[in-house]
């Protein structure tokens, strides 16, 4: 039975490849031409933002007031999110998976939710019901921010446990005498690897841009900082959103080559930036 | 059998002698799933040391027996002991069973060695010592130079016989073995089939093996246990359960059996291709006159005979045997297996005479 499962799991992902693999060899035209269009698409407002800047604009924004300030509190925010996110989302997945498999579909559309509901009525919502203690901290962002990265966490966990024979994989671990925390430590969490880095890019992503219920919860965030600092300077700003882009590019670049890295020895599931773009569009439509 | 003799502190391997076995008793297991009996009552005894093979079609309640035992799942009623004491209370992770899966259940993220000596890490057995003995137990099953590997750099049989060291790095008191060979193909699941049975003498482990199989079945256990809708229809040595078979669905399960349209003349005696035959086992229920007869195919007699009642519609050479099929009437075919040397005569087409030669057979409801 367990092969089955196993089997049914796999399948998908084989048959994906093939066919990818497939149409690669037989419209390579198209598929150049569809990159040279994706590319300039991508890379002409990036050059006329360059060109709009130029390069004394980005000697200028680590020295900007507030810039610093800005920065550590996005990251300070995306720290703890992801934290929250992985410890709220880690074990409820896994439990679901091994007991409740039933209710998955429920579960996948209560994780929507946050993509569905607009983030003005979100944080209006919130901000009227939250406690005063917690409103006068930017901590509650970061609460908020849990859930609107609840989505992307669940399905990329719930994606990294379907490519495992989890219930075998748990039972034979039990069977050789370990217990919960040996489970979850030793032999699920390695597994999890790809999808725990995918669960955590795209986390640290979305709080790094997230705009409106910062700026709605008057808190200078990164973006929130580029925007009210754009009506003083308008080259510089633009310096430091291209700033921001190239510093999310390195973060996402180093998760991949771990990843991948990783990946190569143990030959199953390959983060990239194509896995990771894909996960996300795929979650977000 | 002593209790000490499961746990000496000696190494597996060292005196090529096995740690002993210890009886375990499942008694009156019952389990439903919602609607579904998946276990009615079962009681399965096995010795020190045995190897008892749990037989059936997919849904017969044979794993939900094997999880019961290995304390992924838990019975309605009925018990379980492992050398005389109760294990109901004991949670899987302490029972001390080694089990191999049906799927390959490597951990991913280790390599062979590592798997093997997970079980002696979750004992807190020392670095050097785990290596030693997880290397040991890679030897046993032939896989030293593979040690370094991770399971998706190793073949579904090699990744089989890692889960099977694995399974035995624990020094367990009971070996499970949930369908092994199954996602393997003929050839390895052969030579698997036999390296785990030398194993298990070698250690003399109490083994319970679970499998859809009848070929695996015989050829592996000591005894095998013939399951139905969660029932256990017969427990018995490999070659009785094929030459006595309790029940029709056992004979039918175990082996190839002819089915020919009988008539009971009394409660003992049945008619059969103008033969009267005594009748052996369970009989139909309702007292029905018109059966089914069972027979084997080295149960019938074959001759060429012109004008006979059967006519000869294929040959299959088997070796030693040739297996004849003949057609009776209609639709009616039996297959008949003769000593090759002299089934020259049985070509297709030549008219034959088929007969019972009168020992005691097997009746069924009519199909």
């Amino acid at each position: 039975m367990a092969a089955v499962t196993q089997a049914r799991a796999s399948q998908p992902a084989g048959t994906s490849a093939g066919q990818v693999r497939a149409r690669r060899r037989s419209y390579p035209v198209w598929r150049w031409i569809i990159l040279v269009i994706a590319g300039l698409y991508f890379v002409i407002p990036l050059y006329a933002a360059f060109q709009f800047t130029g390069w004394n604009a980005f000697g200028q924004v680590f020295s900007q007031v507030g810039f610093s300030d800005a920065i550590i509190l996005s990251i300070k925010l995306a720290v703890i999110t992801t934290v929250l996110t992985l410890v709220l989302m880690v074990p409820t997945t896994i439990y679901v998976h091994l007991r409740l498999p039933a209710i998955r579909p429920l579960l996948e559309s209560i994780t929507i939710l946050p993509i569905v509901i607009p983030p003005v009525v979100l944080i209006l919502g919130v901000l009227d019901i939250s406690p005063a203690s917690l409103k006068g901290t930017p901590y509650l962002l970061a609460l908020v921010y849990v859930v609107l990265a609840m989505p992307f966490a669940y399905r990329t966990l719930d994606a990294g446990l379907r490519s495992l024979d989890l219930k075998t994989l748990v039972d034979a671990s039990n069977s050789l005498g370990a217990g919960w925390p040996s489970t979850l430590w030793r032999v699920i969490l390695p597994n999890l690897r790809t999808a725990l880095l995918s669960a955590t890019v795209l986390t640290v992503a979305l709080v790094l841009g997230e705009f409106t219920m910062a700026s709605l919860d008057q808190y200078q965030t990164f973006p929130v900082w580029i925007v009210n600092f754009d009506q003083t300077s308008g080259p510089v700003s633009v310096a430091a959103s291209l700033f921001a882009l190239f510093v999310t590019w390195i973060f996402l670049l180093a998760i991949t080559m771990i990843g991948s890295r990783r990946a190569r020895r143990l030959g199953g599931g390959q983060v990239d930036l194509v896995t990771v773009t894909r996960q996300e569009t795929g979650e977000t439509r | 059998m002593t209790a000490n003799t499961a746990k000496a502190d000696t190494t597996l391997l060292a005196d090529g002698a096995g740690h002993g076995g210890v009886p375990v008793v499942m008694s009156d297991l019952s389990r439903t799933f919602g609607a579904v009996q998946a276990l009615n009552q079962l009681t399965v005894e096995i010795a020190p040391g045995e190897f008892v093979a749990l037989l059936g079609p997919s849904g017969c309640g044979k794993t939900t027996a094997l999880r019961i035992l290995a304390g992924f799942e838990t019975a309605d009623s009925g018990s379980v002991t492992v050398n005389g004491k109760d294990i109901a209370a004991v949670p899987a992770a302490k029972r001390d069973m080694g089990m191999v899966f049906q799927s390959y259940s490597l951990f991913p993220n280790m390599s062979a060695l590592d798997n093997v000596a997970f079980g002696l890490r979750m004992r807190r057995i020392g670095g050097s010592e785990r290596r030693r003995r997880a290397g040991e137990l890679l030897d046993m099953v032939g896989l030293t130079e593979h040690a370094r590997r991770y399971p998706h750099q190793l073949s579904g049989g090699q990744q089989q016989r890692v889960a099977l060291a694995r399974a035995l790095a624990i020094e367990p008191q009971v070996l499970l073995l949930d369908e092994p060979l199954s996602a393997l193909d003929a050839k390895v699941r052969l030579q698997l089939r036999e390296q785990i049975r030398s194993v298990q003498q070698r250690l003399g482990i109490t083994t319970l093996f679970v499998t859809h199989d009848q070929e695996e079945a015989l050829s592996m256990a000591d005894r095998v246990g013939v399951m139905k809708d969660g029932k256990l229809e017969q427990i018995a040595l490999p070659d009785q359960l094929y030459a006595e078979p309790a029940t029709a669905f056992v004979a039918e399960f175990v082996g190839t059996m002819n089915r020919l349209p009988g008539a009971l003349e009394g409660t003992d005696r049945v008619r059969a291709l103008d033969t009267v035959v005594p009748v052996h086992g369970e009989r139909p229920p309702g007292g029905l006159r018109e059966v089914d007869v069972l027979v084997r195919p080295e149960g019938l007699r074959i001759e060429a005979v012109p004008g006979g009642n059967g006519i000869v519609t294929d040959r299959s050479f088997l070796g030693s045997v040739s297996r004849i099929t003949v057609r009776l009437s209609g639709d009616l075919s039996v297959k008949v297996d003769h000593p090759s040397v002299d089934s020259g005569g049985f070509a297709p087409g030549e008219s034959v005479q088929i007969s019972l030669p009168g020992a005691p057979v097997l009746v069924a409801e009519r199909e």
